[in-house]
């Protein structure tokens, strides 16, 4: 085991330099002078070449590059001109509402996904099995803008039950907190729950066709023991599974989501920054965000492997 | 590690589906719904409809009626025409950003999975390091710096098919290349430039055909989720997406606005998902291994 994580983590070595370096890339080569964005448009060159020379971009690329890498490696992602805030800061007080987020979308789309994957196993081929399938199939069409416009009409418009957006920190009030991140986590749950309960249900099909659960049947235990722990925990690991694939998916929702209910989150960081031409902030959320998500990968993986011996032995 | 597009793939693939070889009356819908919608597209200069640009601030969120079809938008704009102008937006980025990535992806995928070695190794490493963005952030970065227009947002969304077209290409080729067919090619002294285009792409095609598919609705996705932020085409241009966007504002008067875009989109990307997912489940490698 042991062996195995450290050659995994060898091999994130290379690919966070390059996560890093793409990152530098694509803010440094691509159009749009900083010094341009921070002076404005009516600078002149002798103060714009001044302010290229205090920041440094004058140098050549590497050496931007190097000292640039050098710093992040130190913890020191830039800080912003604008409010004069460092990246780390800026991403330290918005994180927690990110991944509150994505708990409850998570939770949420378990709690849905798991008893309809479980009622459909059961009654493969029937018609309350077809019609399920047929639903999560459409849901897999329905982008997170789009359900969550069809929430927002129908819980804040229509029926007036839940704000529409507006945030409350958990400190001062949970239980508002939490109905500020119904619709949020709803609408993420929705686009999340079609994907865990067709792979879990075709999964929980051929478990139930295995021997073991006809020894449990003829055996005489109830039906309700044998599904929830006979047939739903060896597919637990399907479910680690298609979490790890559905990561990226729920951080890209989630920034859709957080700009639509207005939640202070990682994503409201990054669309403000776009829109402000905040390229510091910009890029080193950039940085984190791909650096948390390398890294989820990593822990989705690792856990894929406690839960499987055959990976971690190179038989898989 | 994964892509939206992958996604789609690997639950799909996952456990006994029961196949049938009759397509189905839903197929069809989704077609006859599909060539609906493209031709309307490419005829739109043709229809007798409003310019989608002129604003009339007198006939602002007007209802529907003979005049303007599908009423008109917070602007006084015809809704019906910016629909349809927004539908050659939409279904250029959706079908123009998977041809580049089926084109390079499926170039590169084939080429790592018949040469092998070092070049396999580069490749894959190389996508790793694509696919350590979340495929939107990494689209919101690049089109916040290139800058907003109808070719960026094409090239930006078409670079990030790429790993998962190499992936189904690379995939589909390994398991072909230790085929009885393409030893035989070598053993008559075939060219692997030969081997590759005649004896492995007609095999390769199939499965990045419904894969393509697959991919213009994600993209057609992603490039509505882009539009919506405001980070899309840049406007008066509509396209879907801004059109959901810009109907949000108005949910509680005209919800009609935001609505009927999302449902066309709905329908669009149902009917890619479905005819996609048919033809794949048809030229899945799997089933016709020998």
């Amino acid at each position: 085991m042991l062996g195995f994580v450290v050659r995994r983590l060898l091999y994130l070595v290379p690919v966070l330099i390059a996560v890093s370096l793409l990152t530098f890339l694509i803010a440094s080569l691509l159009p749009g002078d900083l010094a341009y964005v921070i002076l404005g448009d009516q600078a002149t060159p002798e103060k714009v070449a001044a302010l290229r020379h205090d920041m440094g971009l004058d140098q050549p690329i590497w050496w931007r590059y190097l000292s640039w890498l050098g710093n992040v490696l130190q913890g020191d992602f830039g800080r912003s001109f604008r409010t004069g805030q460092t990246v780390l800061q800026a991403v330290a007080e918005r994180l927690p509402v990110s991944i509150e987020l994505m708990l409850l979308a998570q939770l949420g789309a378990l709690a849905i996904g798991i008893p309809l994957a479980i009622a459909c196993a059961v009654r493969s081929g029937s018609a309350f099995d077809r019609f399920m399938t047929g639903s999560a199939f459409s849901m897999l069409s329905v982008p997170a803008f789009l359900s969550a416009i069809l929430l927002i009409y129908l819980f804040a418009v229509e029926l007036r039950w839940l704000p529409a957006t507006g945030y409350v920190p958990f400190n001062e009030d949970p239980v508002g907190n939490l109905r500020s991140f119904l619709l949020p986590a709803l609408t993420l749950a929705l686009g999340e729950w079609p994907v865990l309960m067709r792979v879990l249900r075709s999964d929980m099909i051929a478990t139930l066709q295995e021997d073991y659960i006809a020894m449990a049947r003829a055996k005489g235990l109830k039906p309700s023991r044998i599904l929830l722990v006979h047939a739903l925990k060896p597919s637990s690991l399907t479910l680690v599974t298609v979490t790890g694939i559905n990561i990226g998916r729920l951080i890209g929702g989630t920034v859709i989501v957080e700009s639509i209910f207005a939640l202070p989150g990682i994503g409201r960081l990054l669309l403000g920054a776009i829109f402000t031409r905040d390229l510091i902030i910009l890029q080193g959320v950039v940085l984190f965000v791909a650096i948390g998500y390398v890294l989820m990968n990593f822990i989705v993986d690792m856990l894929y492997a406690v839960l499987d011996p055959r990976i971690r032995h190179g038989h898989a | 590690m994964a892509t939206l597009e992958l996604s789609i793939d690997e639950d799909v693939a996952a456990g006994p589906v029961r196949r049938t070889r009759r397509l189905g009356t839903l197929f069809w819908m989704a077609v006859a719904w599909l060539i609906f919608v493209f031709a309307v597209a490419a005829l739109a200069s043709l229809l007798p409809l409003p310019s989608p640009t002129d604003m009339d601030m007198l006939e602002r969120r007007q209802p529907v009626s003979m005049l303007h079809w599908l009423g008109t938008d917070g602007l006084g704009r015809d809704e019906l025409a910016r629909l349809i102008y927004g539908a050659r937006i939409s279904l250029t980025v959706g079908l123009c950003a998977p041809i580049i990535g089926i084109t390079v992806g499926g170039a590169l995928g084939m080429l790592a999975g018949y040469f092998r070695g070092r070049f396999e190794t580069l490749v894959v490493g190389s996508m790793d390091v694509l696919l350590a963005f979340p495929p939107l952030i990494l689209a919101l970065a690049v089109t916040a710096y290139l800058g907003q227009s109808l070719l960026n947002l094409t090239l930006i969304l078409g670079v990030l098919g790429i790993p998962a077209f190499m992936r189904v290409a690379r995939a589909t080729t390994l398991s072909l290349a230790r085929r009885e067919f393409v030893i035989a090619a070598q053993a008559l002294g075939a060219t692997h430039a030969r081997i590759l285009l005649r004896e492995l792409l007609p095999n390769v095609f199939l499965p990045l055909l419904a894969f393509f598919l697959l991919g213009v609705a994600v993209t057609i996705v992603v490039e509505g989720a882009l539009s919506f932020l405001g980070l899309g085409v840049p406007p008066p241009i509509s396209s879907w997406g801004s059109m959901i966007g810009e109907g949000r504002e108005s949910l509680e008067i005209a919800p009609r606005l935001a609505f009927i875009p999302a449902v066309t989109m709905f329908l669009t990307v149902l009917s890619f998902n479905l005819v996609g997912d048919t033809l794949r489940a048809l030229t899945d490698p799997r089933q016709g291994s020998l």
